[in-house]
């Protein structure tokens, strides 16, 4: 058979679709771009002779100890403690990408195991994750970001796993109900009476049918989770100073908007511009593996 | 019928919000390697620490001093904050007005923006107006909402202000008691963050339940009975698609919380999500204890209140 017909797998099809989406290419290249900025952090501090956390008290700060705009010795202007903002940016991004992935990560392999087993074994064990999924989703996450932010202290590991913690729910939630339709189908009835093993049957029949959507949700919880990391940063929760954070950024910046825009404008410029790449790439494979499925 | 929902559901909540009591009492009381000293505040003397600990009855098993937390929390005691012995319940009833204040203004605001500009964009699909409002909703959508509010800040408030138009204050509180109009001016930029930022979900997900009932059959019988595109869209088709939008209400009511937190502290209103905030700084861990409390028992009384309602226009909830 594959002499004559080659043969166009699902994720070769949803490739295709996603080539011819330009917003969606657009996207991405904007996000490839983040990325470079975060891994030639370094570079950026080497082309401006400026250190990430060094404060240039003499040149950076005007007579009075405020802020500098945009000039040629500093490109983005400096922070109210005479730090070069593009520097700091360019590592700002590092701290987002990082828990961005890591929370992320940790939510789908959480969600994507609880899913997986509530509803391909059902019975005690879907109750349980069906009722933990409830509760998780029904309790404010900030708050309770904030209770546990205070008592540990703040930290970039502690960001991530509440996070994480919070977000492998909704995915959990999501992988279940696929499950739960898919194991009813006829080629699971097929490969069980072949005498196929709960765990083949998940790793080959359900699997790759969950693939595309958790896809799809892993591009769209990106942005949530870096929106997330950018708040508790911004509430003071995040990485502890002076580690670059776009929200902490953002949050010295409050007390100096009225003279200093630049303190405002680009480091929400980078956030606003990872995270409308990030959902428009989203759309952009929702799309395509729609368009791969009809 | 009604009623059994109605039970059953109040039943889910108040599991709910036992495994909510649990959780802060574990994250303030058993999570923490020396409660006392964390209490006390970072720069307690040890005699402090040995004081807050007998006060706080630290020296009992760990059961007794959940029951009594939960016996207390349950008759409102919420504890007193460090530093000045007030009650904590009393805090949260000083922070109230400003937060509800901020809460219905916003929620009204958020619905209204959400679910018009979702049936404009689908009434008038693949137009300009309809690819101007998905892309703004996009934008907003991917804004966190503490960007938002200090770029209404730093546009509407100061630079309009600098070129001689104060319609918006930099932000703080005026009792609506005190002087409603100023209340009202003071809220404007507050509200509009917190709105706009939750309103773009309910564009998309208006839009796209919309363009779903749009295309079904009672819809096409309805317009070739030769009734009005205006009357299909507003009477027929818009009370089926709201359905996905209020069960989506219900999960989102967490998220208005945490956005209230956001741009309270931007806009410096005292209410309870500064308050939290405020008391973090100064490790109070009584008061932030009592807020989650109380903002978690509200988030989930609004849910439930929220699915009784959906339960209500639509019949067939109540079957699961």
């Amino acid at each position: 058979m594959r002499e004559w017909v080659e043969p166009s797998g699902p994720w070769r099809m949803v490739w295709k679709q996603l080539r011819r989406d330009w917003v969606a290419v657009g996207a991405a290249v904007v996000i490839l771009a983040i990325v470079g900025l975060a891994v030639c952090a370094p570079l950026v501090a080497q082309v401006t002779r400026h250190g990430v956390d060094t404060q240039y008290r003499t040149t950076g700060l005007t007579a009075d100890g405020l802020p500098r705009p945009p000039s040629r010795e500093f490109w983005l202007g400096t922070d109210d403690l005479g730090r070069d903002v593009l520097v700091r940016i360019a590592y700002g991004a590092r701290t987002s990408l990082l828990v961005g992935v890591a929370a992320t990560g940790m939510a789908v392999a959480i969600g994507l195991v609880a899913g997986l087993v509530a509803g391909y074994f059902g019975g005690a064990v879907d109750t349980v994750v069906a009722r933990l999924v409830d509760l998780v989703l029904s309790l404010p996450f900030l708050l309770f970001a904030i209770a546990l932010v205070s008592v540990t202290g703040p930290g970039l590991a502690i960001v991530i796993v509440v996070i994480g913690a919070f977000s492998w729910a909704s995915v959990a939630r999501i992988v279940r109900g696929l499950v739960l339709s898919i194991r009813e189908r006829e080629y699971v009835e097929a490969a069980r009476a072949l005498g196929a093993s709960s765990w083949r049957i998940l790793r080959v029949a359900v699997l790759p049918n969950v693939a595309g959507p958790v896809l799809v949700y892993t591009t769209l919880l990106i942005p949530t989770v870096i929106v997330a990391e950018a708040t508790l940063s911004f509430l003071g929760l995040g990485a502890p100073p002076p580690t670059p954070t776009w929200g902490a950024m953002l949050n010295e910046a409050v007390h100096y908007y009225q003279v200093a825009w630049w303190y405002v404008v680009f480091p929400g410029a980078a956030l606003l511009v990872t995270t409308l790449a990030f959902n428009l790439l989203g759309d952009g494979i929702r799309d395509a593996v729609a368009g791969a499925d009809r | 019928m009604m009623l059994s929902f109605v039970v059953r559901r109040v039943g889910l909540g108040v599991v709910v919000l036992a495994a909510a009591t649990t959780a802060v009492f574990a994250i303030f009381y058993v999570a923490p390697p020396d409660v006392a000293r964390a209490l006390a505040g970072r720069q307690a003397t040890p005699e402090t620490v040995a004081l807050v600990e007998k006060r706080l009855g630290l020296d009992r098993p760990i059961w007794q001093q959940y029951l009594s937390f939960v016996w207390h929390a349950l008759h409102g005691d919420l504890g007193y904050d460090y530093y000045h012995q007030v009650p904590v319940g009393t805090i949260v009833l000083e922070a109230l007005p400003a937060t509800l204040s901020l809460v219905v203004g916003a929620s009204i605001l958020w619905l209204l923006i959400g679910v018009v500009s979702g049936v404009v964009s689908a009434a008038r699909h693949r137009t300009v107006t309809d690819r101007l409002l998905t892309g703004l909703a996009l934008v907003f959508y991917s804004m966190p909402t503490f960007l938002l509010g200090l770029l209404l800040l730093f546009f509407l408030s100061y630079r309009l202000s600098v070129a001689g138009i104060p319609i918006f204050p930099a932000g703080s509180y005026v009792p609506l008691t005190e002087d409603p109009a100023n209340w009202l001016r003071h809220l404007l930029l507050p509200w509009l963050t917190l709105a706009l930022v939750l309103a773009a979900p309910y564009t998309r997900l208006t839009r796209a339940a919309m363009l779903d009932v749009m295309g079904q059959d009672y819809i096409r019988t309805a317009r070739s009975k030769g009734l009005r595109k205006r009357h299909v869209v507003y009477r027929h088709a818009l009370r089926n698609a709201l359905n996905p939008v209020t069960t989506q209400l219900g999960i989102d009511v967490g998220q208005l919380i945490g956005g209230v937190v956001v741009t309270e502290t931007v806009f410096s209103i005292d209410g309870l999500g500064k308050t939290a905030i405020d008391a973090i700084v100064q490790q109070d861990l009584p008061v932030i204890a009592g807020i989650v409390l109380f903002a978690s028992t509200a988030v989930i009384a609004a849910n439930i209140l929220v699915d009784v309602a959906y339960a209500f226009l639509d019949p067939r909830v109540r079957l699961h």
